[in-house]
């Protein structure tokens, strides 16, 4: 192989930076979207005293056992135009997010949801309530106790979520071919554009490329989400 | 009277209360560990509610359970110094120090950090004190809070004779000096002896 064969075989097409960067959208806004209800689903499990706690428990992890394909094909039934959530969506906004990007986010975001809670319950349940009692015999309501001791505490746990749900995303295939289909530019995120390129007899070469980022992506993403743990396990310590 | 104060609580199986009557000075909660001194302690912050009974302190009622008051921990402006210093490990002492601070607390922050002699702690965090001071920033942190009355959990533990001779000063200097009432838990009986103005039997 020349040199030059060498880079146009490592050089990424405007249709894979697409793709990269499609990938990319899907995982940061499944995140954001997700974060606040992670958080609130792992607050609740962690602190809350309530029946059917066990049952709720169990419907959060439920996308983390379930077969993608069934995760993606409720989610279908859910947002289809005449399902619950699509219904809401057609008559309260005029659209939809079948075969649309935001569908793509949707189905990341859903099977994330499991992995962020369990990072962000840990983290909560491992800051300390005496830390809590002390404030508040210092003058602080609970509201002021939540944003100056409990969440700054948890921190490391939620950004831990955080890079373990964006990894989640980024590798996101059953649920989301199920749900929103294969859609070049829409819906065709990383794993999809492997899959669509194993299917062609050329596509070797963009396989490699693509498999390359998301090997990247995701040891970045372990890494990160390592270091974040053991910060965490050093901050819990109280004197 | 600083104190008036009458709780019980049942813990599991064990019934834990106190019931005392106490001037200004320093108040000695005095018993073998494990008869509920610190949960009588927790009960007068607000942070354990008596089945039955009332807390007075300074003629104020922060509890009592047949006019069905109970002040939340936050309204109670009780300073609390905890056995375990219970720093808070994010943020440095200088933080940890004016956390509970608001506009017009009668006690002036430079003699404060003075007279504990934690001036060069101040851009510490926490988990790099030692015992001693760790143990005068909380005591900093709670009298900082605008704290109208202190309660001290075993304040002289685990501390050497040098360290304990600097705590104890610094409660002294607290009865004397800012004329703050005190209730103190230990279970030390010369301690109670030398620092007691008034000694409650557990």
């Amino acid at each position: 192989m020349t040199s030059g064969e060498y880079d146009a075989a490592m050089t990424l097409t405007p249709e894979e930076w697409t793709v990269v960067l499609l990938s990319l959208k899907v995982g940061a806004v499944a995140m954001a979207a997700t974060l606040p209800v992670a958080f609130a689903l792992a607050w609740v499990l962690a602190r809350g005293r309530f029946p059917g706690k066990v049952l709720l428990d169990a419907l959060v992890h439920l996308p983390l056992v379930l077969p993608p394909v069934v995760t993606g094909w409720l989610l279908l039934i859910a947002f289809a135009p005449a399902g619950p959530l699509g219904a809401i969506l057609a008559d309260g906004f005029g659209t939809s997010v079948l075969f649309r990007w935001t569908g793509a986010a949707i189905a990341a975001g859903v099977m994330a949801l499991p992995l962020m809670v369990r990072a962000i319950r840990l983290s909560i349940e491992a800051v300390d309530v005496r830390l809590e009692s002390a404030a508040r015999t210092l003058g602080a309501r609970p509201a002021r106790v939540f944003w100056s001791v409990t969440l700054p505490l948890s921190v490391p746990g939620v950004l831990a979520g955080l890079v373990l749900g964006f990894a989640r995303s980024i590798g996101e295939f059953g649920a989301t071919i199920t749900f929103v289909s294969n859609v070049p530019g829409e819906t065709r995120t990383l794993p999809l554009a492997v899959y669509s390129a194993l299917q062609r007899p050329d596509g070797d070469a963009e396989v490699f490329r693509l498999a390359m980022i998301a090997v990247a992506l995701s040891l970045v993403a372990l890494v990160a989400s390592e270091a974040l743990a053991r910060r965490s396990g050093r901050v819990r310590h109280v004197l | 009277m600083s104190f008036d104060v009458d709780v019980t609580r049942r813990l599991g199986d064990v019934q834990v209360g106190a019931a005392f009557e106490a001037d200004d000075g320093l108040t000695v909660l005095f018993g073998s560990s494990g008869v509920g001194k610190t949960s009588v302690l927790n009960m007068i912050a607000g942070l354990l509610k008596p089945d039955w009974g009332h807390v007075r302190v300074g003629g104020e009622t922060l509890f009592d359970s047949a006019a069905g008051i109970d002040l939340p921990p936050e309204a109670r402006r009780a300073g609390y110094v905890f056995q375990e210093a219970r720093l808070f490990p994010h943020k440095r002492v200088r933080a940890n120090l004016l956390y509970g601070r608001h506009e017009g607390a009668a006690l002036d922050i430079d003699d404060t950090i003075g007279f504990l002699g934690i001036g060069h702690l101040l851009d510490r965090w926490p988990r790099t004190l030692s015992g001693g001071e760790a143990r005068r920033v909380a005591i900093g942190r709670a009298l900082l809070s605008g704290a109208r009355f202190l309660l001290l959990d075993e304040p002289l533990s685990s501390l050497d004779r040098a360290r304990r001779e600097e705590i104890m000063r610094a409660i002294l200097h607290i009865r004397d000096a800012l004329r703050l009432p005190i209730l103190m838990v230990t279970h030390d009986p010369e301690e109670a002896e030398r620092l007691g103005s008034r000694i409650v039997r557990m």
